[in-house]
């Protein structure tokens, strides 16, 4: 069978050649041991400087104020809560490969899934920074949560606000502690691979003693089943919840029902861009095209037409109602967003979520890698805008035209954002040369012949 | 016995123990599980197989139960979702009763997500940690199989298989006849490690007090710090450094480097009243007169005032009779001929300026104040000195 024709229906071998297990540890393992080379230090000076910018950005906002920043009244949520959501969004790709495509036994998963997951933790880090920088005191994010307090004052269990704290945080605490029990083999094969002993010690302190036994893979096992089968709600709960934030308001723009399963497939959408992006470089740099091989980020390029559809019906289907509803205001929010003073965020949207990846119905074109790397770039330009035109433009139109207004960010909004592309990216680097960015035990027991045989 | 010959795998160079098992390894997953089915069959219990990654149908080579983890995470979970509903309930309908928005105090649709969320955030990190903990006793990182290189090649690509010494049909020879028997290969004894058997870990260990003692300074040391200092510095100081002029502090920003601006001249505060009976208090005696009349309201007033400023020191009834009890000089009767036959002003005056011990009360009480306290002294005079009318 040539590589051209791909009989989809046949199960394509997920791993490439047929690499034995001693191979997989060398070649995932290989980037912890060796020295990291020029373009990794290059790499690494532009998002520590982008990251640094972001960090002044911060601390004078943390130590002046939110003065600082563009928003006022009427845009009280300017690119804070635009960064927010876009953040969690991106996270919500690590979560779908490793929990929803492991409950629906898409073995190809394996390749992606630890990084994804790494992403998430590192988006979700990324996005949490802007609701506490938001809150002007960040020092005191301890409000946001209900403890017993001499104020006599619990928090409000009605605000969407509130719902967001806990999913947000349940949301970072779970994914952490699924990423991590995926590491705990890796991490005690690396153990007994190493010969350096400070990175033995490493190592053995959080693989906790594993012994590969069949007696514990057994409980592990179903522990990881048992993770991915609430990882799966939960990731669909967080950004509902997230849309809430506006659904649950009476903003018109904001206030509809369609938000939460648009949201949601709004952060599967860029979510996969963005590791689809990395993921070209990652394999690229580290030799492991075998292991990820161009029918993931085929995949992965054909499950963002799915979502990239969905967010375009719901673009379609919001402009419907704001018409069908006869609602004026509703009407005027509408027609406001792809006509107004910010129509060019809103053609920007349309034109990166809406067409981009409608190219990927091509064959070509899902399997060629500058071509998937320029329409992921542009599907998560696009997707910060949908959130930017979301809030911004539901928000510089009040209902009575003497509070109308305009938002202009500032050189620190603008900073912060840098910063936390600077954050994300800084943390993949650090990830890639200190854990294996793919999963040693998983890796194996997919390759060919790693099962038993009928006997 | 066994001899210490080369055909001895896992030998032990370091110190030690008693033997823990026989291992012996496996190339392919096939004959693992053909391993694992013949070391059940002849009745082995206390035997263990180690791969690198999980091999399918292994629970039943070697005859495991099923993983009865799932009861722990539907207990986690009903804890959280107990947890969190029981708590907002509480919160909502009794501690903190709060009408929101004209909504009913408890609204069990706006508690659905923050349940569901500690449902999952309970259910899958204890469940987590039930299995690291309870199933299998970790952190253990002093177990005999590690370091040996029998665990080495299990944790890269080989399938390893471990009898241990304390099977209860254990016999050294019959297990390694067993393991040849059906395909293993470097079969080998594996020991504990003598060191890691004689160590014990104890409480009073000078590196662990150490640490311990570190660790309390460097906590205390944080906090004290943040609770002590860092809450008084720039920004987490509550606001309280801000870019105005406080009031009687020096300022750049005007020539003559006053923070306040002094008022135009010959401004008067409002209902200032100069007072021209400085030291004349039979002039102030001759030309005061009350502004107010001796009615309830007014006398209401004037004992209020009276009990708050003068009764410390002058008692309940002007008496002299202080409640200082010795602290403070008593002051003399206000009940005597000279105060009785004093006229308003002359009290007016004492009040204002002060007299002998008694300091100025102009500060603290305001004008009319003082006048209805002169009413209420008349009237306490009279309620000693009653008039032949005053009984009929």
């Amino acid at each position: 069978m040539s590589t051209a024709a791909i009989e989809y229906r046949q199960e394509i071998p997920v791993v490439e050649g047929k690499p034995s297990a001693a191979q997989i540890d060398a070649t995932i393992a290989a980037p912890l041991d060796e020295f990291p080379k020029r373009t990794w230090w290059v790499t690494f000076a532009v998002t520590a400087t982008m990251l640094g910018f972001g960090a002044y950005c911060a601390f004078m906002t943390v130590f002046e104020g939110l003065g600082l920043w563009g928003i006022n009244i009427p845009v009280a949520w300017g690119f804070d809560i635009t960064n927010f959501v876009f953040w969690i969004g991106i996270g919500h790709a690590g979560t779908l490969i490793s929990a929803i495509l492991f409950l629906l036994r898409q073995h190809w998963r394996t390749g992606v899934a630890r990084f994804a997951e790494a992403m998430t933790i590192f988006a979700v880090i990324c996005a949490g920074m802007f609701p506490v920088l938001h809150l002007g005191r960040p020092w005191l994010p301890l409000y946001l949560m209900p403890y017993p307090n001499q104020h006599g004052v619990w928090i409000n269990f009605m605000s969407p606000l509130v719902w967001d704290v806990f999913a947000v945080s349940t949301y970072f605490t779970v994914s952490l502690v699924f990423w991590y029990t995926g590491l705990i083999p890796d991490l005690a094969t690396l153990r007994d691979r190493t010969t350096n002993k400070v990175k033995k010690t490493i190592y053995s302190i959080f693989s906790l003693g594993w012994r590969h036994s069949n007696r514990h893979w057994q409980h592990y096992e179903r522990a990881y089943l048992i993770l991915a089968g609430f990882a799966t709600p939960l990731v669909l709960s967080v950004h509902t919840i997230v849309s809430f934030d506006f659904a649950v308001s009476v903003l018109p723009g904001w206030h509809s029902t369609i938000f939460p399963p648009y949201f949601v497939a709004g952060a599967v959408f860029s979510g996969f861009a963005m590791v689809q992006n990395v993921l070209i470089f990652v394999r690229q740099s580290f030799k492991l095209k075998h292991i990820i091989t161009m029918n993931h980020l085929e995949k992965m390029n054909q499950i963002m037409i799915v979502t990239g559809s969905m967010v375009a019906y719901s673009y379609l289907m919001e402009f419907f109602i704001a018409w069908y509803s006869g609602n004026e205001f509703e009407r005027f929010a509408f027609l406001n967003r792809a006509l107004g003073p910010y129509a060019w965020a809103y053609w920007i949207m349309v034109c990166c979520n809406m067409l981009a990846p409608q190219l990927f119905w091509i064959k070509k074109i899902r399997r060629s890698i500058p071509a998937m790397l320029a329409i992921g770039v542009l599907v998560n330009i696009g997707m910060w805008f949908e959130r930017f035109v979301i809030i911004i433009t539901s928000l510089h139109r009040d209902f009575l035209p003497s509070s109308w207004g305009m938002y202009y960010p500032t050189i620190y909004d603008i900073g912060i954002l840098i910063g936390s592309f600077g954050l994300f990216f800084t943390l993949i680097l650090i990830f890639v040369r200190v854990l294996p960015v793919v999963s040693i035990s998983e890796t194996k027991a997919v390759t060919e012949s790693a099962q038993p045989g009928h006997h | 016995m066994h001899s210490r010959g080369t055909i001895e795998y896992n030998e032990r160079i370091m110190n030690e123990g008693p033997l823990y098992s026989i291992t012996a390894l496996f190339d392919t997953p096939d004959e693992i599980i053909h391993a694992a089915e013949e070391v059940s069959k002849a009745g082995y219990t206390r035997f263990d197989i180690n791969t690198p990654y999980p091999v399918h149908g292994m629970d039943k080579a070697m005859r495991l139960r099923q993983s009865r983890l799932g009861i722990f995470t539907l207990f986690f979970g009903l804890l959280g979702t107990i947890t969190a509903v029981g708590f907002m309930t509480w919160v909502t309908l009794v501690d903190y009763r709060l009408v929101i928005g004209g909504k009913p105090f408890w609204t069990w649709p706006a508690f659905v997500p923050i349940a569901f969320e500690i449902t999952v955030l309970l259910a899958s990190v204890l469940t987590v940690v039930t299995m690291i903990v309870l199933y299998f006793r970790f952190p253990n990182v002093s177990h005999p199989l590690h370091d040996t290189p029998y665990m080495k090649q299990v944790s890269s690509d080989k399938f390893g298989i471990s009898i241990q010494a304390n099977d209860p049909k254990f016999d050294e020879a019959a297990v390694r006849e067993l393991l040849r028997s059906i395909g293993g290969r470097q079969i080998g004894p594996v020991y504990f490690d003598a060191d890691d058997r004689a160590h014990a870990p104890k409480l009073f260990e000078p590196k662990f007090l150490g640490v311990l003692a570190l660790t309390a300074i460097l906590v205390s040391g944080a906090t004290y710090f943040s609770f002590n200092k860092l809450l008084f510095m720039q920004p987490f100081s509550w606001m309280s450094e801000q870019n105005k002029v406080k009031a009687q502090t020096p300022s750049d920003f005007f020539k003559n480097g006053i923070g306040m601006r002094p008022p135009v001249e010959g401004t008067m505060a409002r209902g200032f009243l100069p007072y021209p009976f400085k030291g004349k208090p039979e002039e102030a005696g001759k030309d005061l007169v009350n502004p107010l009349l001796p009615m309830p309201a007014n006398l209401a007033r004037g004992k209020a005032r009276f009990l708050t400023f003068c009764s410390p020191c002058h008692g309940n009834f002007a008496r002299g009779d202080s409640r200082l009890q010795g602290q403070f000089p008593n002051p003399p009767t206000l009940h005597s001929d000279k105060v009785r036959n004093w006229p308003d002003g002359n009290i007016y005056n004492v009040m204002t300026e002060g007299q002998n011990a008694m300091p100025s009360y102009a500060s603290q009480i305001p004008r009319e104040d003082r006048w209805a306290i002169i009413l209420y002294i008349r009237a306490l005079q009279r309620a000693e000195h009653p008039k032949e009318s005053d009984f009929k």
